[in-house]
């Protein structure tokens, strides 16, 4: 079947099988491959992608819910000239190694931030809780979301630009 | 020894490259590999932990949609084994791995099949309609059962024992027999294992015309595999490519050699196609190695002062249905490293691994390590208590001192194999870990309540060695546009490698970061002879060639240079990317490249370094659910030479935190069936961001490693080594009043709640 979504602002039309993810669909049929499976079952959080705004499990949403939705994936968040201040913030402080959970936490963080720009050390925390990561021990990833709250704040923050 | 140029970037908090495209999601890992008629493979696994495999017929799968081929034992032939890379030796060659069951299948995870179909889904849905029928065998569930032999898994073995390590020095038995104090405990610490992040995943493609198979997804140990490999199917290795991409972190687990890596070249070559195969979570959990899996009766002797004199102790390791690779490594390393960083002039350790039908084992991170630092530091920790003395003062008093090092461990027989710790001051990091934990403050907590929670704090000294063995090759390129190229063999888990590789290029050939290019690792076609990233060793050692590599260009420069200006090559100064003569004139490299300068550097070192540090942490304890919480974790490590302090830092605080998973949550639990209870991510249990807020580390480099000319030290596993007894000292401290005595990891609430209720019950 058929489904037309948004995908980092540009139109998508794909053909799918019912049982095809969201997450295989960006990766396979649109080559997203930024959207990474680690679990797929909806535990480590690294496919989150934007739905509507929304953090979303990409391999626990089916392609065809997408329909008609506006889907944003960390390609989206991120340009060729520079870094977003939240990219430049994981870069300096090294809150990435293998890069494999980085998708999914600068999507998480994109959308919390984006809500909730004084979200402080805890709130990031929690929120972070459902993305895993196996190299850093976090500590880098919630100082770097720490810094970047300054981006977020007193506009409706686009870290693409 | 080079004699050393000042440097800019060697030491320098160097923001990695690396980051610039997995931030943007455009790391290129296995599975992103563009591909357009790829064929998915997926694989039908064993469900029963012990049986006889009695029908398998694929008949109806390969009639199944888009199915190209079945493999099974019979379309392979003569089925491969997988050969031991690491401490081989003739008594656990019964006990290696077929690359897939034909007749008989030791775990549940075990490959009996692979189907191949057009898409991965397909490919999976193929997997039902393959008859199968194994007809159960008693399963051998644990060590006790092992160890009996009255079920034996192996027909061609007369025991379930794969080999016995001894590690041996002085004269144990004597010192017990003189000795004022003595203590015996048991220990256990539980099967757990890497779990990184990136599942593994092969994509193999077979050229018909010219014989040629190119792998990618490799990782770890890219050339011993393609040996491996070539010798299983018969290929000539120069024609077998193995290509390194991004990898989802490795931590010892990833790139040993699996039986997939056999199955999908094969299958490859098979259907004459690419192949792909990428591993679930739910495979992964069953099929990679697991690891850490020990049990140990550990006796210590001191005289009345603290003095330790001896150690005495018999393990036994569970390392599941096969011997892998590498399988014997941490339980031998539970023999050598057992007295850790302590003077201890006699010791009598013996290490027995057991065959079970369970997943094989292999190394994770500081295997060994973790396990033997838990054993020793909670018997020091009771030692000092059962004598009196302060355990900071007891630990102190028999650290290694600094005048005799270099410093010898147990000898590890059968195998004849001694380590030397190669240089340090074990004090200094003790006393800086103090400090910068504030013990003086923090240890009046020792046993406080406060709002119900009982407070504790531990400290403990490790030796993490590392960074030798085979030899790693290194290639820098000037380009005929002056940049500079460098080609390792040294392999890439996700630890930063192309920017260490850079500063330390960078540095050595006095050019600005920015000359470097590029800089590739890991792939076969590199460089001749590279082995890997295993025991800490990239940096170390693919640092030092690049380092040899980088004097040979030099080399070459000075000579072009000097011969345009017709001076002597000693006259020539060589600064930032230009060459200078004596009259003061200048060229740039550009100009001195021609069509390119290539150089080969190679470094062979077979002794080990041993950086070494201390950890301290403050815990509570919640008595009523046995709740431990981690409030400050402080880890100081002198590695001798510092490349970069931010991918040090990170590899420091990542380790601790996955050691605290070990510590407190991780557990691959197995019923008496042999089946995995613990099989995906929702029921093995890893830190997540809200576990440990606060763990600080300090790096130091005083003491530099005499055996590499970068005086650098491995550093990516230490972090890891002490936590479980840490952790586990911290939680006694707590629970003092109560006389609890923690001996088997994890530190899960549901088992410090019942260690805390024994106590109570005064049971214990
Ligand atoms: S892959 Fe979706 S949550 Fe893990
Ligand atoms: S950086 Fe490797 S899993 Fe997070």
């Amino acid at each position: 079947m058929t489904v037309r979504f948004d995908v980092n602002g540009r139109r998508a039309e794909v053909a799918v099988e019912p049982r095809t993810s969201l997450a295989d669909c960006l990766r396979h049929h649109l080559g997203l491959t930024g959207t990474h499976l680690a679990c797929e079952h909806g535990v480590c959080g690294a496919c989150t992608v934007l739905v509507d705004g929304e953090a979303v499990r990409s391999c626990l949403m089916l392609a065809v819910q997408a329909e008609g939705r506006s889907v944003v994936t960390v390609e989206g968040l991120s340009n060729d000239a520079a870094l977003s201040p939240l990219q430049a913030a994981f870069r300096r402080h090294h809150a990435l190694q293998c890069g494999f959970c980085t998708p999914g936490m600068i999507t998480t963080a994109h959308a919390l931030l984006t809500e909730e720009p004084d979200a402080d050390a805890d709130r990031i925390r929690e929120v972070l809780s459902g993305n895993l990561c196996r190299c850093t021990g976090y500590v880098g990833i919630v100082e770097a979301v720490l810094e970047a709250r300054a981006a977020y704040r007193g506009h409706k923050a686009d870290a693409a630009s | 020894m080079t004699s050393r140029r000042t440097n800019t970037y060697i030491g320098a908090a160097i923001e990695r490259f690396e980051d610039l495209r997995f931030l943007r999601g455009r790391g290129i890992y296995v599975d992103d590999v563009p591909h357009a008629t790829t064929l998915h493979a997926a694989i039908l696994r064993s469900s029963v932990a012990h049986g006889l495999i009695r029908v398998l017929d694929a008949t109806e799968a390969r009639r199944r949609p888009g199915v190209v081929a079945v493999i099974t034992a019979a379309e392979i032939g003569p089925v491969p084994v997988i050969p031991i890379r690491l401490a081989a030796w003739p008594s656990l060659e019964p006990f290696v791995q077929p690359v897939i069951a034909a007749d008989r299948v030791r775990f549940v995870g075990e490959p009996i099949a692979v189907v191949v179909a057009d898409t991965a889904a397909r490919a999976e849905d193929a997997l039902e309609a393959i008859a199968l029928e194994i007809e159960p065998l008693p399963v051998v569930a644990d060590r006790d059962a092992s160890a009996a032999g009255a079920i034996l898994l192996f027909p061609g073995a007369a025991s379930n024992r794969a080999i016995t390590y001894e590690g041996r020095k002085g004269d144990a038995a004597a010192a017990f027999r003189s000795a004022d104090y003595t203590r015996r405990e048991h220990f256990s610490v539980q099967r757990h294992t890497a779990i990184h992040m990136e599942p593994r995943g092969i994509m193999a493609e077979w050229d018909r015309i010219w014989g040629r198979l190119t792998i990618w997804g490799a990782s770890k140990v890219p050339y011993p595999n393609r040996k491996i490999l070539a010798g299983q199917i018969g290929v000539d290795p120069a024609l077998i490519d193995m290509i390194e991409n991004d990898a989802g972190g490795g931590f010892g687990v990833r790139g040993e050699f699996y039986p997939e890596d056999f199955l999908i070249p094969f299958a490859a070559r098979h259907v004459g196609r690419a192949v792909k195969w990428i591993e679930d979570r739910r495979e992964h959990l069953i099929a990679a190695n697991h690891a850490r899996e020990v049990e140990c009766t550990l006796e210590i002797a001191c005289r009345r002062d603290g003095r330790i004199l001896a150690f005495r102790g018999h393990a036994r390791a569970d390392l599941g249905a096969y011997v892998r690779t590498n399988g014997v490594m941490g339980p031998r390393n539970v023999a050598q490293i057992l007295s850790g960083p302590y003077d201890v002039a006699n010791i009598e350790m013996d290490v027995e691994l057991l065959l079970t039908n369970k997943t094989p084992a292999g190394t994770y991170r500081a295997p060994g390590r973790f396990e033997a630092d838990f054993f020793r530091e909670r018997l020091i920790e009771m030692a000092a208590r059962d004598l009196g003395i302060d355990r900071i003062a007891f630990r102190r008093m028999n650290l290694v001192p600094t005048t005799a090092m270099p410093y010898a461990l147990a000898t590890i027989n059968p195998l004849e194999s001694t380590t030397h710790c190669d240089s340090g001051d074990f004090r200094q990091t003790l006393d800086r870990c103090l400090a910068e934990f504030d013990w003086a403050t923090k240890s009046r907590l020792s046993g406080a309540d406060r709002e119900g929670r009982r407070h504790g704090v531990a400290v403990s000294c490790y030796i993490e060695g590392g960074a030798s063995g085979p030899r790693e090759d290194a290639r820098l390129i000037l380009e005929p546009d002056g940049t500079l190229s460098v080609h390792v063999g040294s392999s890439s888990v996700g630890q930063g490698v192309e920017t260490i590789f850079a500063q330390i290029a960078a540095d050595a050939l006095g050019v600005p970061i920015e000359r470097l290019r590029s800089v590739r690792h890991g792939s076969t076609g590199l460089v001749t002879e590279g082995f890997g990233a295993y025991s800490s060793r990239s940096t170390v050692m693919g640092g030092s060639a690049v380092l040899d590599a980088a004097a040979k260009l030099e080399a070459q420069i000075r000579a072009r240079a000097a011969a345009r200006f017709g001076c002597a090559p000693d006259a020539v100064l060589l600064r930032d990317g230009t060459a200078i003569g004596p009259d003061l004139a200048a060229i740039d490299y550009a100009a001195l490249a021609g069509d390119g300068l290539v150089a080969d550097g190679t470094f062979l070192n077979e002794r080990r370094t041993h950086s070494y540090g201390a950890h301290a942490a403050h815990v509570s304890v919640d008595p009523r659910t046995g709740h431990v919480a981690v409030h400050d974790y402080v880890a100081v490590e002198d590695v001798g030479r510092i490349i970069n302090p931010e991918t040090l830092h990170g590899q420091t605080v990542g380790a601790i935190v996955q050691g605290l998973g070990g510590a407190l949550l991780e557990h691959l639990v197995y019923d008496g069936e042999g089946q995995l209870l613990t099989g995906s991510l929702a029921d093995y249990l890893m830190p997540t961001a809200s576990d440990f807020p606060v763990i600080r580390g300090v790096a130091l480099e005083e003491h530099p490693s005499p055996v590499n000319p970068l005086g650098a030290k491995g550093a990516g596993e230490g972090g890891i080594i002490p936590v479980g007894g840490v952790i586990a000292n911290a939680v006694a401290d707590a629970l003092a009043a109560e006389g609890v005595q923690p001996t088997a990891l994890p530190l899960s609430p549901p088992r410090v709640w019942a260690l805390v209720e024994a106590a109570r019950n005064g049971r214990k």
